[in-house]
C-alpha cells in the first residue's frame, strides 16, 4: 500500500515511454532524468520531456527462471536490453515469444500490459513490455 | 453526420481448441465444435486484461484515425471482466493514450452489450456537441468456469470505436435499444465465474432480444434484410448468429465476414463490435451494415450504419486489420492454458 | 599521514546458519579479529559496520549500534556507523575506516561486515537482492541480479567469442580452492560439466554461475603505523585504498561488459601503490556471478578485454598460477554474505600476508588485490595490501 504514489508518479513515463531530451545537446533519455549526464549543470531547465516511439531492436536479452514472485506464473520469461531508436536503452520483457525466437539484433515494438499485481487486493501496475516486430509477409 | 470515425481492435496471440479442452473434461470434441461451432478461441496471457486490450485497441484507432488523444473528450470502455471492481478501466485507457485531463470517463457493464451501449452514448454526447470526438470500448477477458459450458467459449479481445463528426467513414444512421429483466445469465460480485441458464439463455434472452431490436432497427430506417451488405450479431457462439441471421432472412455472405467468435470465441462485450471491425476492414463506401449486440440481462443494441465517401481516404492498413490479428496465434495445451487463465492456484502472498 | 595497517582480522564460517542470528554472527567475527590483533575494546576509535540488507531480511537498521551494543561496547561509547553500497558495502566500510586513520582523528578501526540472506525463503529473497538494482526502471520490470548478469554474459560470450566453459572455469576454480578453505560454505570440487549440467537461472547462467544465498560475517582491525609500533604489532600495510563509481543501472552504462568503476578504481590503486599488475601476487574479486570474475580480470588490468580467456585457459588463475584469482574460494564458493564479501576477502589477504592460508596459502605474496564491487558494477572499491 505504500507504493501507491511510488507507482502512481511514473505512470506516464511508464504508461506510454515518455522520456527526458536535454535541449544543450540534444540527447534523449530513458528514464527520465532530470540532469544530462553530459551537460550537467548546463542542461538545468533545458530537460523536457518527449515523447519516444517505442520501437528498437534487442541488444541482449535472458530467460529468467529464477524469478522473483510477482513474476512467478509467467516463469520462464524473457528479459531484454532493448536499445530504442532515439537512444536510449531501457530493460523490459519481451513478450509474446518464444525463447528460441529471440535474438540480438532483432526489431521490437512496445505493447502496454500488466507489469505486475499488489497481491489479490492490491494495485494492478502497468507499463511496456515489447514484443518481436512480424516480419513482412510476402 | 455523425459515426464511426476510425476504429481499432485488439486479440490476444493465444488459442485453445475445444478438442483440447473437451480431452480434460471426458467430452466428445466433435459434439462440442459442432454443437457451439467454435474451432478455437482466444486466451489472454497472463500480464493481459481488459485494461491492456483496450489500450491497444484504442492506440489502433487513434493510429488508424491519424487523431491527436487530446481530442479524445470522452471514453467509455464497456466490459464484464473490469479488472477492478471499483476503480475505472476507463482512467488507466485515458492515461496510457495520452488524453487530456478535461474528460468524460467511465466504466460500462451491460453482460455482452456493454461496449455498444457506450458506443450510443458516446454518439449522444458527439450529436449534442458535448464532446468533439468520443471512444466507446468493448473489451472483455471472460470467465467459464473450468468444465462448464462456457469454457469452450469465453475468450478475449477488444475493438474502440471512435465517433464523432468529422471524417466520418461509417455513419450511425440509426439506433435503438429493446430492454427486460431476463436472468439468462448473470456473475454475482465476488463470484470469480458467471452461472447461466444453459437452454433459458435461447428463445426468451438472445433471440428474442437480438431478433427484436434487428426489425426495429429495420422497420425505423425503412429497409429489409437484402438491402444490407453485411449484418453482424451479437455470437456467443458460432450457432446462435447464424440461426437468428437465418430467421431474419439474412445469408452467409452478408453474415460470415462479421461472424468471428468460431475462430476467437465469444469476445463478450467485444463480440459484435469485433465483428464490426473485421466488417470495416474491407467495407466500401455505400455499403450499409446492420449490428445488434445482445447483453444478459437483457437487452440489445441495433445499429444501422452506412459506409461513407471519407472511407476511401483512412489507411485501413495503417493499424493491424482483424485478418492479420487473427492470423498471429499460438495454440496453448490445457495446462499452460490453466497457469494463463489463474486456474492453478499459486499462493497467496504470490502475484 | 599515517600508513594504515590491517593488525587483526576474523570471520565466520559462511554458509546456511541457521542457528545463528545476525547479531551473534557479527560479534562472533569482531571478537576474533579483536583477539586475533590482541587490542581490547577501549582501544577502538570507532567502529564500521558493514551490511546491506538488514532492513528488509532481518527488520534490523542502524547495524553499526546493534554490533556496538552486543559486542558490548555501547558502554565506553565508542563511535559506530553503518557503511551501505550494495554488495560493495564490506570493501566500502573498510575504505572508511581506512580513511578515518589516515586522516589521523582514530588510531584504531573495526569493520564488522555481516548479512543473513537465508532469512527469507524461496523466490521473495529475488524481490530483496533485486533492490539492489535500480528498483523503478529494472526491477519493476522483472530484472534480478542474475538476469542482469546473464544479459552481459550473452554478449560478452557472442562478441568475443569465449566459449561457455571458460566462463564456467571461473566457478571450478572458486570451488577448487574454497575445498582448501575450512570458512567457505561449499568446499566441495566442480566440474566444468557440472556448471553447465547445473539447473538454469537465467539463461545461459546456471546455479553453478552464481554465487549463493550466505550467511556470514567478517571483521578487520585497521590501526595506525605508530598504534600498531607502540603494540609491537605486525600488520598487513593498506597499500590504496580507492573506490568509483558508474551508472546504477547496467541500461545506461557505456558498455554492458566493461565495469568502468572498476577500471578506474583499479588504476588509480595500482598507481598509488607506484605498481604494475605483474607485482600483484594475487586477486580477491568480486565474482558474485561467473562471468563478472572474466570481466574484473580485464578492468582490473590483468587482460586486454575480451582475452581473460587465455589466463583462465591456461591455468594462471589457479593458485600456482601466474595470477591466483579467489584463494580464499571467492562469491561462488566460499560464498557472498554481502556486507561482509569484501571485509572477508581482507581476512582472506590477511591470512595469506601472515603465512596462515594453510594449504590455499600462495607463495612469496608480494601484493594482493581486492575487489568489492556492488550490484552489476555501479561502485567498485579497490585496495592493494602489502609491500615492504
Amino acid at each position: 500500500m505504500g507504493e501507491l504514489s511510488r507507482i502512481w508518479r511514473e505512470s506516464d513515463h511508464r504508461y506510454r515511454l515518455i522520456g527526458h531530451v536535454c535541449r544543450n545537446c540534444n540527447t534523449v533519455y530513458f528514464p527520465p532524468r532530470d540532469i544530462c549526464p553530459t551537460c550537467h549543470r548546463d542542461s538545468v531547465g533545458k530537460m523536457e520531456e518527449i515523447q519516444l516511439s517505442g520501437k528498437g531492436s534487442i541488444f541482449s536479452y535472458t530467460v529468467v527462471h529464477d524469478a522473483p514472485p510477482a513474476f512467478r506464473r509467467q516463469r520462464p520469461y524473457i528479459i531484454a536490453l532493448i536499445k530504442l531508436d532515439e537512444g536510449p536503452t531501457l530493460t523490459a520483457q519481451i513478450v509474446d515469444t518464444k525463447p528460441e525466437n529471440v535474438s540480438s539484433g532483432k526489431r521490437v515494438h512496445a505493447v502496454f500490459r500488466k507489469i505486475r499485481e499488489d497481491g489479490s487486493g492490491g494495485i494492478l501496475q502497468y507499463g511496456y513490455k515489447f514484443v518481436i516486430d512480424e516480419p513482412p509477409k510476402a | 453526420m455523425q459515426g464511426i470515425v476510425s476504429y481499432g481492435s485488439y486479440v490476444p496471440k493465444y488459442r485453445i481448441k475445444p478438442e483440447e479442452i473437451a480431452r480434460v473434461w471426458g467430452e466428445d470434441p466433435d459434439n462440442i465444435k459442432n454443437g457451439i461451432f467454435i474451432l478455437s478461441k482466444s486466451v489472454p496471457a497472463p500480464d493481459e486484461d481488459v485494461a491492456t486490450i483496450s489500450v491497444e485497441a484504442a492506440r489502433r484507432a487513434l493510429l488508424r484515425g491519424k487523431i491527436d488523444p487530446k481530442d479524445i473528450g470522452a471514453i467509455y470502455i464497456g466490459s464484464e471482466s473490469h479488472p477492478y471492481a471499483v476503480k475505472p478501466t476507463a482512467t488507466i485507457v485515458a492515461s496510457a493514450i495520452g488524453a487530456d485531463f478535461r474528460m468524460f470517463a467511465a466504466d460500462y457493464e451491460f453482460a455482452c452489450k456493454a461496449g455498444t451501449a457506450a458506443m450510443q452514448n458516446v454518439l449522444a454526447m458527439v450529436d449534442s456537441g458535448m464532446i468533439k470526438y468520443g471512444m466507446a470500448i468493448g473489451a472483455d477477458t471472460s470467465q467459464g468456469a473450468p468444465g462448464d459450458a462456457l469454457e469452450y467459449s469465453a475468450s478475449a479481445g477488444g475493438t474502440a470505436f471512435i465517433i464523432g463528426k468529422e471524417n466520418v467513414i461509417a455513419e450511425i444512421k440509426h439506433t435503438l435499444s429493446v430492454t427486460s429483466d431476463t436472468p439468462d445469465f448473470w456473475r454475482r460480485e465476488g463470484q470469480p465465474y458467471p452461472t447461466h441458464g444453459e437452454r433459458f439463455t435461447g428463445e426468451p434472452a438472445y433471440f428474442r432480444h437480438t431478433l427484436s431490436a434487428a426489425r426495429g432497427i429495420m422497420e425505423k430506417a425503412g429497409t429489409e434484410p437484402k438491402d444490407y451488405k453485411y449484418v453482424i450479431l451479437h455470437q456467443p457462439n458460432g450457432k446462435f448468429p447464424t440461426r437468428a441471421a437465418k430467421t431474419l432472412g439474412f445469408t452467409e455472405e452478408q453474415y460470415k465476414t462479421g461472424l468471428l467468435t468460431p475462430y476467437i470465441g465469444n469476445t463478450y462485450s467485444a463480440a459484435m463490435m469485433n465483428g464490426l471491425s473485421a466488417v470495416l476492414d474491407i467495407a466500401s463506401p455505400g455499403d450499409k451494415i446492420l449490428a445488434v449486440s445482445f447483453g444478459s440481462g437483457a437487452g440489445s443494441d441495433g445499429f444501422h450504419i452506412e459506409v461513407t465517401d471519407n472511407y476511401e481516404k483512412m489507411d485501413v492498413k495503417s493499424a493491424p486489420t482483424m485478418a492479420e490479428i487473427l492470423s498471429n496465434t499460438e495454440f496453448l495445451d490445457y495446462a499452460v492454458y490453466a497457469k494463463f487463465k489463474k486456474k492453478i492456484v499459486m499462493g497467496e502472498e504470490l502475484e | 599521514m599515517s600508513e594504515v595497517y590491517v593488525i587483526g582480522a576474523g570471520e565466520t564460517k559462511f554458509g546456511e546458519l541457521w542457528d545463528r542470528s545476525l547479531r551473534e554472527l557479527a560479534v562472533e567475527a569482531g571478537l576474533k579479529a579483536i583477539e586475533d590483533a590482541g587490542i581490547y575494546s577501549r582501544d577502538i576509535g570507532i567502529l564500521y559496520g558493514s551490511n546491506s540488507l538488514g532492513a528488509g531480511i532481518s527488520y534490523q537498521n542502524d547495524v553499526g549500534s546493534l554490533i556496538a551494543d552486543f559486542a558490548g561496547i555501547a558502554v565506553e561509547h565508542t563511535p559506530a556507523v553503518r557503511v551501505e553500497a550494495s554488495t560493495a558495502s564490506g570493501g566500502a566500510a573498510v575504505r572508511e575506516a581506512y580513511l578515518a586513520i589516515k586522516s589521523g582523528e582514530y588510531d584504531v578501526a573495526v569493520v564488522g561486515g555481516v548479512e543473513k540472506l537465508t532469512e527469507v525463503y524461496g523466490s521473495e529473497i529475488l524481490d530483496l537482492t533485486s533492490t539492489l538494482l535500480d528498483s523503478e526502471w529494472e526491477a519493476f520490470f522483472g530484472a534480478t541480479p542474475a538476469a542482469l548478469a546473464a544479459m552481459t554474459a550473452r554478449r560478452y560470450l557472442d562478441d568475443f567469442h569465449v566459449s561457455r566453459e571458460i566462463m564456467a572455469m571461473i566457478s571450478v576454480n572458486d570451488h577448487s580452492n574454497a575445498s582448501l578453505n575450512p570458512d567457505a560454505q561449499y568446499r566441495n570440487k566442480l566440474t566444468v560439466q557440472g556448471v553447465l549440467d547445473s539447473v538454469s537461472v537465467a539463461e545461459p547462467l546456471t546455479m553453478m554461475d552464481c554465487s549463493p544465498l550466505s550467511d556470514g560475517a567478517a571483521a578487520v582491525v585497521l590501526a595506525s603505523e605508530e598504534f600498531m609500533k607502540k603494540m609491537k604489532i605486525e600488520g598487513v600495510r593498506i597499500v590504496s585504498s580507492e573506490i568509483s563509481q558508474d551508472y546504477l543501472a547496467l541500461h545506461s552504462r557505456k558498455s554492458v561488459y566493461e565495469f568502468e568503476s572498476a577500471k578506474i578504481a583499479s588504476r588509480k590503486a595500482l598507481e598509488k601503490a607506484g605498481i604494475k599488475n605483474d607485482d600483484i601476487s594475487f586477486v580477491e574479486l568480486h565474482d558474485s556471478f561467473s562471468i563478472y570474475g572474466l570481466i574484473e580480470l580485464e578492468d582490473l588490468g590483468f587482460a586486454e578485454k575480451g582475452n581473460a580467456k587465455s589466463l583462465v585457459e591456461n591455468n594462471e588463475i589457479r593458485l600456482d598460477g601466474s595470477i591466483p584469482v579467489n584463494p580464499s574460494g571467492g562469491l561462488k564458493a566460499k560464498g557472498n554474505p554481502y556486507g561482509a564479501t569484501g571485509v572477508g576477502q581482507f581476512v582472506e589477504a590477511y591470512l595469506q600476508f601472515k603465512n596462515r592460508a594453510d594449504k590455499r596459502q600462495i607463495k612469496d605474496v608480494r601484493y594482493g588485490m581486492l575487489h568489492s564491487m556492488a550490484g552489476s558494477g555501479s561502485t567498485s572499491v579497490v585496495h592493494i595490501l602489502g609491500g615492504e
